[in-house]
């Protein structure tokens, strides 16, 4: 279980970019944080994996306090993090990257799970370098392969739509619901993800504005006519 | 061969022991094993040291290996060693040097290597060059290589420098005809006070010929690298040219580049990035479970071995 307490981050330039959060994140649950763009969904999800640090606040991963541990130490707990923005490499390949995700090394037959769970074919990738040849929905489905081959604890994914076009959603609601066993929190804008949550986090300006299931949710999203809140015409 | 020269053979050539092909080994400023084939001859020179390899018309998967090894201090060796490549062949050409030096004496090794590569024939040439040994006498390597490619030829050239060597300079100098393609892989690694120069030239003088040339580099401490390269295009010609440098404590990485596309129909681009490792990098192997310096190493092989 993950909880967060009194949870405030703000930088010279911006002070409040999160406000007082506190958060209960259930095992086996599945959590989507949705909310305007700028209104510190990935400020949140960085600070639990320990990208950035809290300005104040506490954060317990199954009761230990987590604020003092780096980044790889948090991993080693057991957490994982799929980027909003994949990052590239110059000269490593996709079957490098898998190898350490799933901490065993050429072990073909999960690697080739774990592609053509994302819809790549494991021959045409593997030995394929992430470097910015790779087109951005590659790139996605490849931070999502890495992010199933960890088998954590707890999943973190940051707007894992994002540049998924042409494969279809539902396949990407499927891996979600194959990853129940763990805890999951997911940045999202998107109607089919909210549709699947346990629990939908709406947050704006840095602060919760509400918290509950979808319908307890969608009508604050439904009137909300300029399409603020569902991160549309920003 | 002592174990010295045998781990030294391995690191530079992947050898374990003689090799069934075409073979000259170069010790301490000797030939000391040579091995023609019924289609590739190994010929001493007369007049010099070094040697004229010789592969016939249509020879192909066929491999030579031409290592040099020194383990003695203040030695200064030159060779030269001239490759003649029929038309149709397909060959791999493994060289370079390795410098077990434990004295206080500097030892050197310049090698003078020239590629005629006939019509229709495909080359690929790989070259490691390592400095060894605790000795504070110079490991010093200079290569010079130079390459005339006839029509649709294709010659890869892949030069490693990866520990060791206190100072090196590497010129490439090549000249391609039609539709010939010349690839060129360059990683090196400093440390310490090392430096390491590489200079490339490249003439473009025929229709579609086209050069690519990517070199990675790597530098430690407060050593110090130099990237020069020179395309000239005198034709409807390809040629790319990607500089690659990470860059770490003290140490410099200056890239100066040189495009001339005298043909207005040849197409030459440069580009060049050097910089420290990118932190978003190392954020992402660390959210694999790296630490920091794991995630450091990590990147840096990645860079330099693939
Ligand atoms: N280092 C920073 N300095 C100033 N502003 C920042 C910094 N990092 C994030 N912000 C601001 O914090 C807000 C939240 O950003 P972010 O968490 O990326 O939002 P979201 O993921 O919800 O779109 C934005 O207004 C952004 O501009
Ligand atoms: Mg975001």
């Amino acid at each position: 279980m993950l909880e967060i307490k009194k949870l405030s981050y703000s930088v010279k330039e911006n002070n409040d970019i999160l406000k007082d959060i506190n958060l209960k994140f259930e095992d086996e649950k599945i959590y989507v944080i949705t909310g305007p763009n700028g209104s510190g969904k990935s400020t949140l999800v960085k600070i639990i994996m320990g990208i950035l640090k809290q300005t104040s606040g506490e954060i317990f991963f199954d009761n230990e306090d987590l604020t003092a541990l780096t980044i790889d130490e948090r991993a080693r707990k057991g957490i994982s993090y799929a980027f909003q923005q994949p990052v590239t490499f110059k000269g490593i390949k996709v079957r490098e990257l898998l190898d350490l995700a799933s901490g065993e090394k050429n072990k073909l037959n999960n690697h080739c799970d774990f592609l053509s769970t994302v819809g790549l074919c494991a021959k045409d990738y593997l030995d394929r370098p992430i470097d910015d040849k790779l087109s951005g929905g590659e790139l996605k489905r490849i931070e999502l392969a890495m992010a199933i081959a960890r088998n954590a604890k707890l999943n973190i994914f940051d707007e894992p739509e994002a540049g998924i076009d042409l494969w279809s959603f539902d396949n990407l609601i499927k891996i979600f619901s194959s990853l129940k066993n763990a805890t999951n929190i997911i940045v999202s804008h998107q109607k089919k993800i909210l549709e699947i949550a346990d629990e939908i986090i709406l947050l704006k300006n840095g602060e919760i504005l509400a918290q509950g299931k979808l319908n307890d949710i969608a009508p604050m999203l439904e009137n909300d006519k300029c399409g603020r809140l569902r991160g549309e015409n920003e | 061969m002592n174990n010295i020269e045998k781990k030294l053979l391995e690191k530079i050539a992947d050898l374990h022991s003689i090799p069934s092909g075409a073979f000259n080994l170069r010790k301490n400023g000797q030939a000391v094993e040579r091995q023609s084939t019924k289609d590739i001859d190994i010929v001493p020179k007369k007049n010099k040291s070094g040697i004229d390899i010789i592969v016939h018309p249509n020879v192909k998967n066929k491999s030579i290996h031409i290592p040099v090894i020194i383990t003695v201090g203040g030695l200064n060796d030159l060779v030269y060693n001239d490759f003649y490549i029929g038309e149709n062949c397909d060959v791999v050409i493994v060289a370079g040097c390795g410098i077990h030096n434990k004295t206080c004496n500097t030892s050197s090794h310049n090698g003078i290597h020239s590629f005629h590569i006939g019509k229709n024939s495909k080359v690929k040439y790989i070259e490691r060059h390592i400095g060894e040994g605790e000795g504070s006498g110079g490991k010093i390597l200079n290569p010079v290589t130079r390459i005339y490619q006839k029509e649709n030829s294709v010659m890869e050239l892949e030069t490693s420098q990866l520990s060791g060597v206190t100072l090196s300079l590497r010129k490439t100098y090549a000249k391609l005809e039609d539709k010939a393609k010349l690839i060129i892989h360059e990683n090196i690694l400093t440390t310490e006070n090392q430096t390491a120069k590489t200079q490339f030239k490249v003439d473009l003088i025929g229709e579609h010929s086209s050069v690519e040339v990517v070199s990675h580099s790597v530098a430690k401490d407060n050593s110090y690298q130099e990237f020069k390269s020179d395309l000239i295009g005198k034709n409807e010609c390809f040629g790319h040219v990607e500089c690659d440098g990470i860059l770490l404590d003290k140490a410099r990485i200056i890239s100066i580049p040189k495009i001339d596309a005298i043909d207005n129909n040849a197409s030459l681009v440069h580009e060049a990035a050097i910089g420290k490792i990118a932190g978003d990098e190392l954020i992402k192997l660390m959210t694999l479970g790296l630490t920091q310096k794991e995630a450091e190493d990590y990147i840096i092989q990645g860079f330099l071995v693939n």
